[in-house]
């Protein structure tokens, strides 16, 4: 089984790009959350 | 008699071996009850397409075409999912989405994996979302991305998602110490407005949306189903899509896929591979959950018990109750059930949102 390094180290940059795009999005979402929460809570 | 004849003549010991395989899934489905919804319509189907000349593959070939190779079958299926979720315990505590959005490290940590072992790109990337433990978004996004080995893919993805109960508990024992997994956490259940749960549908499309235009099909038809259940004025189609839907789709999808599942196409070396990698992206998902709790504990005077981050991956409700129990066993009086289901459905949010990051950034490449 032939390993391709270069292929790894070309894929690392998915990684990053992956991991810190779906933190900033799951971020989004939990501000979006309280503020649905706070928006809610003053017309109930 | 010569046709009869010639019939056993096809028969090669690749189809016993795919035989074998289609009982073994039976076997799990029925005496272990593990996803019996799609293991055992797979199983027989595997058989089914494996007897000689046999003529299930044509009618199968034709649903998979209508169903599965257009994502009809994996959005449809999706739409009941979505209304069986409960979003309470996470829009009671927002904070658990980064949880979810720990326990998707295993995605991409196997994507660079599979294109070590030499998986194109297309591939590698399709490999990875075994470890989204969702099997519509592995469907749906190995058949963007036009993999070619869609059919391991699914086969791993759902495997896998019925070894939760296994694969978890090993994987948190090992990087997680006696006293860690004994930490109690206090449940504070929090009012949530119904109008948060009605809007929270609508704007989480949205968000999806604009980062991830191709995953707008799945994340769409997820949260829609939500919306149909949370609305509150659309009880029978909410129940519909919980039952009738959910049930009709399973039946088909685990049929239908099994045509994928013929001894040429799937006993090659390279599904092997991917069900090693489909491992590999559930424990390291378990890893970036548990390991993600760790660093908040750091950090945090409030500690949190860091099994909850394993219940980040998607596999909803096992995963969240399989770390309920590691906690009671460890502990008899410590309850992290709220909390687990909150990362639990943190972790489908999340993993509908990872297939979209994956097809932005991969979909343009391939």
């Amino acid at each position: 089984m032939k390993l391709d390094f270069a292929a790894f180290v070309g894929s690392l940059r998915f990684m990053g790009e992956g991991m810190l795009t779906i933190f900033g999005v799951m971020a989004v979402i939990i501000a979006v959350i309280y503020a649905l929460n706070r928006a809610t809570s003053h017309n109930e | 008699m010569s046709q009869i004849l010639g019939n056993f003549a096809a028969l090669t010991p690749q189809m016993v071996v795919m035989w074998a395989i289609g009982a073994i899934m039976i076997y799990l489905a029925i005496k272990k009850e593990m996803e019996p919804t799609l293991l055992l319509p797979m199983g027989f189907g595997c058989i089914l397409c494996n007897l000689p000349n046999s003529g299930a593959v044509e009618v199968l070939e034709t649903l998979f075409q209508a169903g599965v190779a257009n994502e009809l079958f994996p959005l449809l299926l999706f739409i009941g999912i979505g209304a069986m979720i409960d979003f309470g315990p996470l829009l009671a505590d927002p904070k658990l989405l980064l949880f979810g959005a720990a326990a998707q490290f295993g995605i991409f940590f196997t994507l660079s994996m599979s294109s070590l072992f030499g998986f194109e790109l297309r591939d590698a990337a399709s490999i990875a979302i075994i470890g989204a433990a969702d099997g519509p978004t592995s469907i749906f996004v190995s058949n963007m991305l036009q993999s070619n080995y869609t059919a391991a893919i699914i086969v791993a993805a759902y495997s896998y998602m019925a070894l939760v109960p296994i694969v978890q508990p090993f994987c948190i024992k090992l990087i997680t110490t006696k006293k860690e997994r004994m930490i109690r956490m206090e449940y504070t259940p929090g009012k949530i407005g119904k109008g948060t749960r009605i809007l929270f549908p609508i704007v989480v499309t949205m968000i999806a949306g604009l980062v991830s235009p191709d995953s707008v099909a799945l994340v769409g038809v997820l949260l829609f189903g939500n919306l149909l259940r949370e609305c509150g004025v659309l009880r029978s189609l909410s129940e519909c899509a919980q039952n009738v839907l959910a049930n009709l789709i399973s039946l088909m999808l685990g049929l239908t896929v099994a045509v994928r599942m013929q001894a040429e196409s799937f006993l090659v070396p390279e599904t092997l591979m991917i069900l090693g990698l489909g491992l590999v992206a559930f424990m390291f998902d378990t890893f970036g959950g548990v390991l993600f709790g760790k660093l908040i504990n750091v950090f945090s005077k409030k500690k949190i018990n860091p099994m909850i981050g394993a219940a980040g991956i998607s596999a909803f409700p096992m995963s969240s109750r399989v770390i309920a129990k590691m906690a009671k066993d460890e502990d008899p009086y410590n309850f992290i059930l709220m909390q687990a289901a909150g990362a639990n459905v943190a972790g489908q949010v999340a993993s509908v949102i990872a297939g979209g990051i994956i097809l932005a950034m991969v979909g343009p490449l391939v």
